[in-house]
């Protein structure tokens, strides 16, 4: 279920479409690819419009969550399937068919693998043919859904370098979609967030972690606490005490403050906007996090490189150094 | 750590699951489904030969050189090359809506499908009889223009269509299921005609489902007897066919012949059996499991 927006995909960009489950972006990847059709609005590629185009006609190159790799065919035969169910008049030569072939299996860097079956594949390197046969057909936008959303977590670090590598080599417009903030963030050029089928925000990543525009937008790319606060001259305030962060036009007396937990610092209890004691801490790669209790029972989790320890029950105070209020 | 040693050692020296029960259990389990088998199964089957042989070779095969009896072998080849590949083209048709497709009256035709497994062959045979005999639904208009249904061939065609039905459909209904919509979308995105992409992903898909069923449904075909025998009208050397055909010599005290005949619808059930058996072996991956029989 999509609501009414508006989304520009700019030529040449890999733009990822951010969500969690349910909230649209792959029916809206499907709406573009001409797979499912919407009630109402329309699909233009270029300037035109390509809303009643049966989806043969739309020239997309579609990659499937679970990369629907045709069972019975060679890789080759895979790869070469758009090409050869061209009408005869349009359809390369068979020398031409192979050399293309060749090329994407280059490309994807699994030369030696034409005569293999899907079977015979690792899902990394199934991922990857399913991306070749979809480039193959020189599609105006290349749209992926879920492109590692099967693939362990190693696979999935290495083939989403592969995946810019090969966007910076190609220049092909290019919309993937994905539940993964990391993802999203590392790839895109520009991330669109959805959610509940309305369209948060879009913009670079810097743009979307800088200045989230929806506390929704905010929460879905990563950890954050929620504060009671106050606005008061273009300030606010926790505890009483000022801190860094500016109040959007608009926002006077109580409101809600947001913070990264890598937005808090361990100071002395007197000079803090926050106390409590530290319940528990885990160190994970250079990085530790704090889990601090507040007197009223409430947990606050801090994120601090791994250096000074903090023992379970030691009383701490904490700093805001940053945050986001939302108006409205 | 040494109690997980412990563990595993008494796991080697008694390897039986817990799920299997005592030596005794187990042998009277098995020895009782053999002698069923031996009993009900392997014990007729071996009659069946033993009886058509009972006066030599030359009796089991003079009982094919009768024209009564090639007759009923040409008969039977024909309605099944006719009914199968009716069948083949339907049963895929029914199989690829209802399994790629919603639409409302889906289970609605799902239930019609296999209507002809639950209904007794007698009716199955009775109902072309109503619809198309001499004092059926339709009978005037074709006695008029001189075509005989009834006590036909056609008629014996369409009894054996609507009990052979479900063999196809039923096979590649939970097959083409299971495979899902992905790789006809692919197809699509890459350009391929609706079409093209049947012929090229769905249907090299299903093949040996396909070919398994059809088996099957040949077998049917060629053996039916209740509801081919309403229809049929019994004319010698015009529509009796293979399992008629056994009847009438049996009721003529001919047994020989009648197990003679037999025994080729028997050798054509296991050579079916032997085929499937070898498929469900060989691509079983690629059958439907909800459906094997």
């Amino acid at each position: 279920m999509l609501h009414d927006f508006h989304l520009d995909v700019r030529a040449g960009e890999l733009l990822g479409l951010l969500g969690p489950s349910g909230s649209g972006k792959t029916t809206l990847l499907r709406i573009i690819a001409g797979l499912d059709f919407p009630d109402r609005g329309r699909v233009l590629f270029g300037g035109d419009d390509a809303t009643g185009l049966p989806v043969q006609q739309r020239a997309v190159g579609f990659v499937f969550q679970h990369y629907a790799l045709f069972k019975h065919m060679s890789v080759a035969d895979n790869i070469a399937y758009g090409l050869n169910a061209r009408k005869r008049s349009e359809r390369p030569g068979r020398a031409e068919i192979r050399r293309r072939v060749g090329d994407l299996l280059d490309l994807i860097k699994l030369s030696g693998f034409a005569d293999r079956y899907p079977s015979q594949l690792s899902g990394g390197q199934r991922q990857r043919i399913a991306l070749a046969r979809a480039l193959a057909v020189e599609p105006r936008v290349l749209l992926l859904d879920e492109p590692f959303g099967a693939l362990d977590a190693q696979v999935r670090k290495d083939l989403r370098r592969w995946l810019r590598e090969i966007h910076d080599r190609t220049g092909q417009t290019t919309i993937f979609v994905t539940h993964d903030q990391d993802e999203a963030l590392e790839l895109s050029d520009r991330v669109a967030v959805l959610d509940k089928g309305r369209l948060e925000q879009v913009g670079t990543p810097d743009e979307v972690q800088d200045r989230p525009a929806s506390a929704t937008v905010l929460k879905f790319l990563g950890d954050s606490i929620e504060l009671e606060a106050l606005a008061e001259g273009g300030r606010v305030l926790v505890d009483g005490r000022p801190t860094p962060v500016a109040a959007p036009r608009g926002v006077i007396g109580p409101t809600r403050l947001h913070v990264r937990p890598w937005q808090l610092q361990f100071v002395e209890p007197a000079e803090a906007h926050l106390t409590g004691t530290v319940r528990a801490s885990h160190r994970s790669q250079g990085r530790q996090r704090i889990e601090v209790e507040r007197p009223d029972g409430r947990l606050v989790v801090v994120e601090d490189f791994d250096g000074e320890r903090y023992a379970a029950g030691r009383p701490v105070g904490l700093r805001i150094n940053g945050g986001y209020v939302f108006a409205g | 750590m040494s109690e997980g040693l412990a563990l595993s050692r008494a796991a080697a020296a008694r390897p039986r699951s817990v799920t299997s029960e005592g030596r005794a259990v187990r042998w009277l389990l098995t020895g009782i489904a053999i002698l069923f088998l031996a009993l009900f199964l392997v014990l007729p089957l071996l009659t069946v030969f033993a009886q058509a042989l009972s006066r030599g070779w030359a009796a089991y095969f003079e009982a094919f050189h009768e024209p009564d009896a090639q007759a009923a072998i040409r008969l039977t080849l024909t309605v099944a090359a006719i009914s199968v590949p009716f069948n083949l083209v339907f049963g895929v048709a029914a199989a690829w809506a209802i399994a790629k497709f919603e639409f409302p009256g889906k289970s609605v035709l799902i239930t019609l499908i296999d209507l002809p497994f639950s209904v007794s062959p007698v009716v199955s045979g009775m109902i072309y009889v109503l619809v198309f005999g001499s004092q059926g639904l339709f009978g005037a208009f074709f006695i008029e223009h001189g075509i005989q249904i009834i006590f036909a061939v056609p008629g014996i065609v369409l009894a054996t269509i609507f009990v052979t039905f479900p063999f196809i459909a039923r096979e590649l209904i939970p097959l083409m299921q299971e495979q899902g919509t992905a790789e006809e979308e692919a197809a699509l995105t890459l350009g391929a005609s609706g079409w093209h992409a049947f012929r090229t992903v769905t249907l090299p898909n299903i093949r040996w489902g396909l070919l398994y069923s059809v088996l099957l449904c040949n077998a049917r075909a060629m053996g039916e007897f209740g509801a081919v025998s309403v229809v049929s009208g019994h004319i010698r050397g015009l529509t009796n066919t293979l399992p008629l055909h056994v009847e009438i010599l049996y009721n003529e005290y001919n047994f020989v012949g009648a197990f003679a005949v037999a025994s080729l619808l028997a050798g054509l059930a296991l050579v079916t059996l032997v085929i499937k058996s070898v498929l469900e072996w060989r691509y079983a991956g690629d059958l439907a499991a909800g459906a094997r029989h």
